[in-house]
């Protein structure tokens, strides 16, 4: 798995955020290093939902915060609309980060529980010097109707009066409140019940097509990708897996990790029994990662090759790339 | 093994009397897997909590009776329960993060009720302990004994959850959200484990989770809760093939599915459970069903029998022919 390689780029016009050789290492004491994020390129098209997907610890939040330089990248270079985020001096970037939002995993633990719900969703629009102070309360009430919360009702109410999944909506509406043209959701789900997974869900997709949004999607979750995304990222350990439209990804995954991911969802049909056993073990030490392919050690295909070679992304089927020496055919 | 009748449970709120459990019956047969499903709120932690004795203070009112391997559980002082914990009933909580004690290490809070339920001493009971973490699978057994909860990762951290719980071979394990923390890989993992346990050691167990997905392959019955009532139960096989409740049909449709087209909206059940201070006189589900009728409004439907023990509580159950509401 190791995923190197840049054979998925598509340096067309439509790209908004280009990521080239993405390297995050975070100091471990005693000269330990950790590789959470190892030389990683990717694109997103404008209007495109790019999904990341992987196992806790493999760099995925750490990709995400990342390409909003939180904090910066120690190698590689994150473009967004032409312009090269890790060269701007550090007030060019506060302001050009409007236009990139993030919505965070856990919607209690986000929100400041002393701030009022108007204060919460204004305090961007403040910040900035957006509009005048009634300019500021109409645009509130608007996300507020836009993200399917009543103001009348939850303006002058605290966050730990709602619900995680109300808590979601504010979270969004606050991220929305600059109007950005990138949205990076991490694990916006994860934390909720299924029932109130799929409103916010519906209610993202919403948000993308009424605000023109270009998204990337964090999730552990293959299920829940498939109905929001338009191109699937498979990492692993800080490094890709696969690349690929949904369709293609479910149907036919080329790597033995994806696969792997795509058996453990559960199956709400008692007559139907998984064949295959789930994958066993845990994911490597990412302060020692192993040679070669990052996989190898959970792999049911590995050779000696896969240890000392590490695999480059390539193509195996129109708009499917993969970064494995035995593929899945 | 246990057997649950008529289990109420009320909160004394500042804003008046809470009926978190309305009702409840529910039979636990030795050597069974029993699924209890439902949204956040729906009362289904807070049942199994009653069930076990787990729930005091002056502000809760427990009703019913809880009858657990032949002995009344509800007759029984605190402390005659309490000896119940670890060889009879044991439970697994939802968050392994926080139900570990930071500042101990595993070996010491494994072998803890090993002591003190089993009456080992010191040496046998980290042998024990040893062993059980190779139960769950967890590789180098000896060295985990030295380490804290934070050196653990997730999964990790729930099977020595679950090697906690089997330590003193209870008869009945309760599971609350045993993988709603962890990744799917782990889930996967966690649930395999927890089937193998179940039929190495011979126990019942109870798993609650709001995942149809979930309960579908590791249970052999399955109750759904719904605003602190069962709505519907019967065996999973049943239950799957023949569903009679709309919100359980609710449910199943909102999981997301990885056979949906890209794009395809989720369905979702629109608005939220009943204030449980003050309950609609009908149906609790009615505000937020498709099917609802007059009648759904003014009378509470009892639980009815489809004739091969699977109940359901619904005026107008699904196969039943009546119009859906445009």
């Amino acid at each position: 798995m190791a995923g190197s390689g840049v054979a998925h780029m598509r340096n067309n016009d439509e790209v908004v955020l280009e990521v080239r050789d993405l390297v995050v290492e975070f100091k471990a004491g005693g000269g330990r290093v950790v590789n959470a994020v190892s030389k990683i390129s990717f694109d997103v098209c404008r209007g495109e939902t790019l999904a990341i997907v992987g196992e806790s610890g493999c760099g995925k939040t750490t990709l995400g915060k990342a390409v909003l330089q939180l904090p910066p990248p120690n190698s590689g270079d994150v473009i967004f609309e032409g312009t090269n985020l890790s060269k701007l001096p550090k007030e060019q970037l506060r302001s050009a980060r409007t236009a990139m939002q993030m919505v965070f995993q856990d919607p209690i633990s986000s929100l400041d529980p002393r701030m009022m719900v108007r204060d919460l969703i204004e305090e961007p629009l403040w910040v900035w010097e957006r509009g005048s102070e009634e300019e500021r309360a109409v645009k509130v009430r608007e996300l507020l109707n836009n993200v399917g919360l009543d103001p009348e009702l939850v303006l002058n109410r605290r966050s730990y009066e709602f619900s995680g999944g109300q808590c979601q909506r504010i979270s969004i509406a606050r991220s929305l409140a600059l109007e950005p043209r990138m949205l990076i959701c991490d694990e916006p789900v994860s934390a909720l019940d299924v029932s109130i997974q799929a409103q916010i869900l519906n209610l993202l997709q919403d948000m993308k097509d009424r605000y023109g949004l270009t998204m990337i999607f964090i999730s552990h979750d293959l299920a829940v990708v498939k109905a929001v995304s338009n191109r699937i990222m498979v990492m692993y350990l800080g490094k890709i897996c696969e690349v690929g439209s949904p369709d293609v990804i479910y149907s036919k995954p080329a790597h033995h990790y994806t696969s792997a991911l795509i058996n453990s969802v559960p199956i709400p049909d008692p007559t139907r029994k998984r064949t295959t056993v789930p994958l066993q073990g845990e994911p490597p030490s990412p302060v020692a990662p192993p040679s070669g392919c990052r996989f190898r050690t959970r792999c049911p295909a590995a050779t000696e090759k896969c240890a000392a070679e590490e695999p480059q992304l390539r193509e195996v089927s129109p708009g499917q790339f993969v970064a494995c020496h035995h593929p899945r055919s | 093994m246990m057997s649950i009748g008529n289990l109420h449970v009320r909160f004394a709120t500042p804003f008046g009397s809470l009926e978190a459990v309305r009702s409840v019956d529910l039979e636990i047969p030795a050597g069974a897997s029993v699924g209890i499903v439902g949204e956040s709120g729906s009362g289904k932690t807070v049942a199994c909590r009653a069930a076990m004795g787990l729930l005091s203070g002056s502000n809760v009112q427990r009703d019913g009776t809880v009858v657990f391997d032949g002995k009344e559980l509800t007759a029984m002082t605190r402390e005659e329960v309490r000896n119940e914990f670890g060889t009879g009933m044991a439970m697994i909580f939802q968050d392994p993060m926080t139900a570990l004690n930071p500042v101990r290490r595993i070996g010491t809070q494994l072998s803890e009720s090993l002591r003190l339920r089993l009456g080992m001493d010191k040496k046998a009971a980290l042998a024990r302990s040893a062993e059980l973490l190779s139960l769950v699978r967890i590789p180098d057994p000896e060295a985990m004994l030295k380490k804290f909860p934070y050196q653990l990762s997730g999964g990790m951290r729930q099977r020595v959850m679950i090697a906690i719980a089997i330590s003193c071979n209870p008869k009945l394990l309760f599971a609350d959200e045993p993988t709603t923390a962890l990744d799917v890989t782990v889930q996967a993992q966690i649930l395999q484990l927890l089937s193998e346990l179940r039929r190495d050691l011979k126990m019942s167990m109870v798993l609650i989770t709001h995942d149809l997905g979930v309960v579908a392959n590791h249970t052999d019955f399955v109750a759904v809760m719904y605003a602190g009532e069962v709505v519907e139960q019967a065996t999973t096989a049943e239950l799957f093939a023949n569903m009679k409740m709309p919100y359980t049909q609710a449910l199943l449709n909102s999981i997301p599915n990885i056979e949906m087209k890209s794009g395809e909206r989720l369905q979702v059940i629109e608005g939220r459970l009943p204030n449980p201070v003050d309950r609609p006189k009908g149906c609790g589900f009615v505000t937020r069903c498709s099917y609802a009728q007059q009648k759904c409004h003014d009378e509470h439907p009892p639980l009815l029998d489809a004739g091969n023990g699977h109940l359901y509580r619904c005026w107008y159950p699904l196969g039943h022919t009546i119009a859906r509401k445009p």
